[in-house]
């Protein structure tokens, strides 16, 4: 190995005593393009085929629509769910002392590591009508599996980890002098929470929310066993791709995933410019 | 083995670290690269390490032209700052690492890696201690054995950057020590990065005084303190004072009185006075000398510092007073500098 | 390496002093609350798994995993795992090296990218491959000209597994590696090492526990992965049924008993990975720490 002097001037890496660039980088970027970039530009390129009046023919038929609405529309209600009890389970988790603290928080990560088949499953039966949860429902009049509930049902399962483990390290930094500065300062705990915490965790929520939410417009598995299915009412975007795809339509499976894909990546735009704006706001 | 940098540039991100820099060490000998923090030291160490390569220039080992070769390949002894010791290996593995890495006949036997690596470890009067990890060490015997392992695989040359900046007072001093007698001992050149002026005053065969990339001075203990070159080296070793001065016709002005300094080659015009606060003679009467007001007086373990307002301008000076010296209470003091020294004004 | 002084660093006092907590009745029903919503959308579906599953017995449990269908979608299962997890551990190193080690225009752009397939539904991760090997598919007709079988077989359900699983290690190590900078690396390199030395004696034993912690992620979503493999695999009995897809195929035929042993196997995987993952939190958490969840 001999060593050529460094140009002055704009160079694509800082030079490096440490070998391998060339091997690592290229590899990885290979990789990269054989696995991930070239499948997913085939679906764009494949989608920009369909040219645009069967594009718009897809997009807005009635059981497209609906699919969308189902599944963003309760990715949005679960990753709210999970916003407000994920914050509070990631609250008890950092400040409360108590004996399986250590149980607990590994239990957080279950929906993760749970195969979302086995999730499906299970959250089916349990709310079915005669279920441990759905049997005590049912009197009250309360549909939970087969319909769009359901569907929340699942994605709160899928998103918790995300909530909470996006908060909780955020909670975990918080200086504790802060908050006893403004109790001196004559702040109830009420304030204390409302004014002084929330606003340092508010890009981590939203971060959270995100994730969530991002991972519940997309979620298959644990989804179609509790939905019921029906289209127009409890049909998920997902499951529409792979009915049209079992159909052999795939214009239109591709149609729908480059709409889920352009529409999850423009909220994922809104949200990182929210999150940005929050953190310029309060650090 | 003689080290030689001549005439590196170094940029990052066309940002210069160094300009223009040129240093020739001697075989066997202890530099020290003093400066303050971003002066360029750690650059030009690693530089000679080949851990960055210059931008411009070259740097010899012996006759060598090091810059060709890759870092394994200059077999330079570097100790880290905070010495980089591999923490899932015990302190033999440490030493033995740079010879176990050895390809062919070059990599000796195992056996033959642990005797090297205890002997080393008698060296750095570490024995013992062969089967503890990094984590169960002092932050001086971590620097130790962070020595042992760069001298393991013969070095030409011993580089040491910050070597005791993460130690304590006592245990600095001692290792400082230690180090010498080392490096006395095994005959190494050696070039150590600090920004302790102290510990290379005292530790140093000659001392390199960088400031903003550059090498203002070098030279021995007694050349950088005694005979400072420039402004920097005069402030930044030791304790100066400096005064405003005119100078005319071969004289040292103040105001429009002479000081009783002559400096016949010094060009005519405003330079600035500098001198060593201890490094003064005090004087009673006054025809020739610089004479002040006591504006304050405080006690600096065996001496007394007074600070004096000088002329109209009530320019402040700071010297150095015997603390029972009767000058120390008096209200007006009058002195000249024994040695001195002129720069032009900023 | 620590100093003593970081290592007795609590970052979490024990009590809170009374002016910054909440009054006990408030913290009773807080964690209450918290207990609840844990127990009913986490510990319940766990329970419920081991509870169907030995429905009729221990017999019934056992004999429908001992069904020749049911074996063969283990084996497959099991097989996937052991070709992707080793595929992206490679990536994953070689990215995280790259990232980590070096500085270079485009690097914040490249992370971004792995991370992709996280932000992608796994039925459209399935589906780039359908349109890419299907017969209608760009490549379809050269693969049947060439007698090559990539979907509804093997190939396809590893390559979808694949892109699932793709970020997994990297996202682990990439912090890792950065946060222990190049210290490390460059004492080797200067007493002699080669790149190849140095990754083997110095880089990978740093970074061991948080490269295990990955691949248990990884293992766990590879053989966990249902959409994306659902859409590539055509659900051949005995040839192409991974264990979800298999639980899904008993599910519909009412074979509940059959469907719930199959998923409390791989529910008793999830929990082999949250203690594993658990106990290296625990034992390790400095040495991981860089990320923590996801």
């Amino acid at each position: 190995m001999t060593i050529a002097p460094a140009k002055a001037g704009w160079r694509f890496r800082q030079p490096s005593v440490i070998p391998g660039f060339g091997l690592t980088l290229g590899f990885s970027l290979a990789y990269l393009t054989l696995i991930i970039l070239i499948p997913l530009s085939g679906l764009i390129w494949r989608s920009a085929a369909l040219g645009w009046t069967d594009f718009w023919a897809i997009a807005t038929d009635r059981r497209t629509l609906n699919a969308l609405e189902i599944s963003f529309g309760a990715a949005f209600i679960a990753a709210a769910v999970n916003v407000v009890f994920g914050t509070l389970v990631a609250w008890v988790l950092v400040r409360y002392r108590f004996p399986g603290r250590r149980i607990v928080d590994a239990m957080v990560d279950l929906p993760f590591a749970l195969p979302t088949a086995v999730a499906g499953i299970a959250l089916t039966t349990l709310y079915a009508p005669n279920g441990w949860i759905g049997h005590l429902l049912a009197p009250l009049g309360i549909k939970v599996a087969y319909t769009p509930l359901g569907i929340v049902v699942a994605l709160v399962f899928i998103g918790l980890p995300f909530v909470v483990r996006t908060v909780q390290p955020i909670m975990e930094e918080i200086d504790k002098e802060v908050e006893e500065a403004a109790a001196t300062l004559g702040a109830n705990r009420f304030q204390i929470i409302t004014r002084i915490l929330f606003p340092g965790l508010a890009p981590a929520i939203v971060t959270g929310f995100s994730l969530a939410f991002a991972r519940g417009v997309g979620e298959y598995g644990s989804v179609i066993f509790i939905a019921g299915n029906l289209p127009y009412k409890s049909e998920i975007a997902p499951l529409l791709i792979v009915i049209r795809l079992e159909e052999y339509n795939y214009p239109a499976a591709t149609a729908i995933a480059a709409i889920m894909l352009l529409l999850s990546f423009l909220m994922l735009l809104v949200i990182n410019l929210a999150q940005s704006w929050s953190r310029k706001r309060y650090g | 083995m003689e080290v030689r940098v001549a005439n590196v540039r170094k940029e990052f991100d066309r940002f210069p670290a160094l300009h223009d820099v040129s240093l020739d060490i001697k075989s066997g000998e202890l530099i020290a690269l003093l400066g303050p923090s971003g002066s360029g030291k750690t650059t030009l160490l690693r530089l000679i390490a080949g851990l960055e390569r210059p931008t411009r220039g070259k740097i010899f080992f012996g006759d060598d032209d090091a810059s060709q070769k890759s870092i394994q390949e200059r077999n330079v002894g570097f100790v880290f700052q905070h010495y980089a010791l591999f923490r899932h290996m015990t302190v033999a593995d440490n030493i033995g690492f740079g010879l176990k890495v050895r390809h062919g006949p070059s990599r000796p036997p195992a056996a033959e890696i642990r005797r090297r690596a205890s002997e080393l470890l008698d060296l750095v009067q570490l024995s013992g201690l062969e089967k503890r990890y990094p984590a169960q060490l002092s932050g001086g015997q971590r620097q130790r054995v962070a020595l042992a392992r760069a001298m393991a695989i013969e070095p030409k040359v011993l580089l040491l950057d910050e070597p005791f900046g993460a130690l304590d007072a006592q245990v600095r001093r001692e290792l400082r020590r230690w180090l010498r007698e080392i490096h006395d001992r095994t005959g190494h050149t050696t070039v150590f990065v600090t920004h302790d002026q102290e510990e290379a005053l005292e530790l140093a065969d000659r001392v390199v005084v960088m400031s903003q990339g550059r090498i203002e001075q070098v030279g021995s203990a007694d050349e950088i303190y005694d005979t400072p070159n420039s402004p920097f080296v005069y402030s930044f070793i030791g304790e100066s004072s400096t005064l405003p001065v005119k100078v005319e016709d071969g004289q040292v002005w103040i105001a429009d009185r002479p000081i009783g300094l002559s400096a016949p080659h010094a060009p005519s015009g405003e330079a600035v006075l500098y001198f060593r606060p201890h490094d003064v003679e005090l004087l009673d009467g006054c025809s020739g000398c610089i004479a002040g007001t006591v504006a304050a007086s405080r006690r600096v373990a065996g001496t007394r510092r007074v600070e004096l307002e000088i002329g109209g301008e009530r320019q402040r000076v700071e010297i150095e007073l015997p603390v029972d010296h009767p000058a120390a209470q008096k209200s007006r003091v009058a002195f000249r500098p024994r040695r001195w020294k002129l720069f032009p004004a900023a | 390496m620590a100093d003593p002084e970081i290592k007795s660093y609590e970052p979490h006092h024990e009590s809170q002093s009374a002016a910054v907590t909440e009054s006990l009745p408030v913290r009773l029903l807080l964690m209450a609350v918290a207990f609840a919503f844990l127990v009913i959308f986490v510990l319940l579906p766990l329970i419920i798994v081991f509870h169907e599953a030995l429905a009729k017995g221990l017999g019934a449990y056992t004999e429908s995993l001992s069904n020749p269908d049911t074996r063969s979608a283990i084996r497959l299962t099991l097989l996937v795992a052991a070709i992707a997890v080793p595929l992206n551990v490679v990536f994953g190193i070689s990215a995280a090296w790259a990232i980590a080690k070096f500085e270079f225009k485009g690097k914040a752009f490249l992370t971004t990218l792995i991370d992709l397939p996280f932000s992608v539904s796994p039925v459209i991760s399935g589906l780039v491959y359908v349109l890419l090997f299907g017969a209608q598919g760009l490549l379809g007709e050269w693969l049947k000209a060439h007698g090559i079988q990539i979907l509804f077989a093997v190939p396809g359900i590893v390559l979808a597994t694949v892109f699932v699983t793709f970020p997994f290690v990297a996202r682990e190590l990439i912090p890792l590696m950065q946060e222990q900078g190049n210290g490390d690396e460059e004492a080797a390199l200067s007493l002699g090492a080669n790149g190849w030395q140095t990754f083997w004696y110095v880089t990978l034993p740093n970074v061991k526990w948080g490269l295990l912690y990955g691949v248990l992620l990884c293992n766990a979503r590879s053989m966990g992965e249902f959409g994306a493999v659902s859409v590539v695999s055509g659900h051949i009995r005995g040839l192409t049924n991974t264990m979800p897809l298999h639980v899904e195929i008993l599910y519909n035929e009412y074979n509940a008993v059959g469907a719930f042993a199959v998923a409390s196997l791989l529910a008793g995987l999830a929990l082999v990975t949250l203690v594993l993952k658990t106990l290296l939190e625990m034992r390790y958490g400095a040495e991981i720490a860089a990320t923590r969840g996801h």
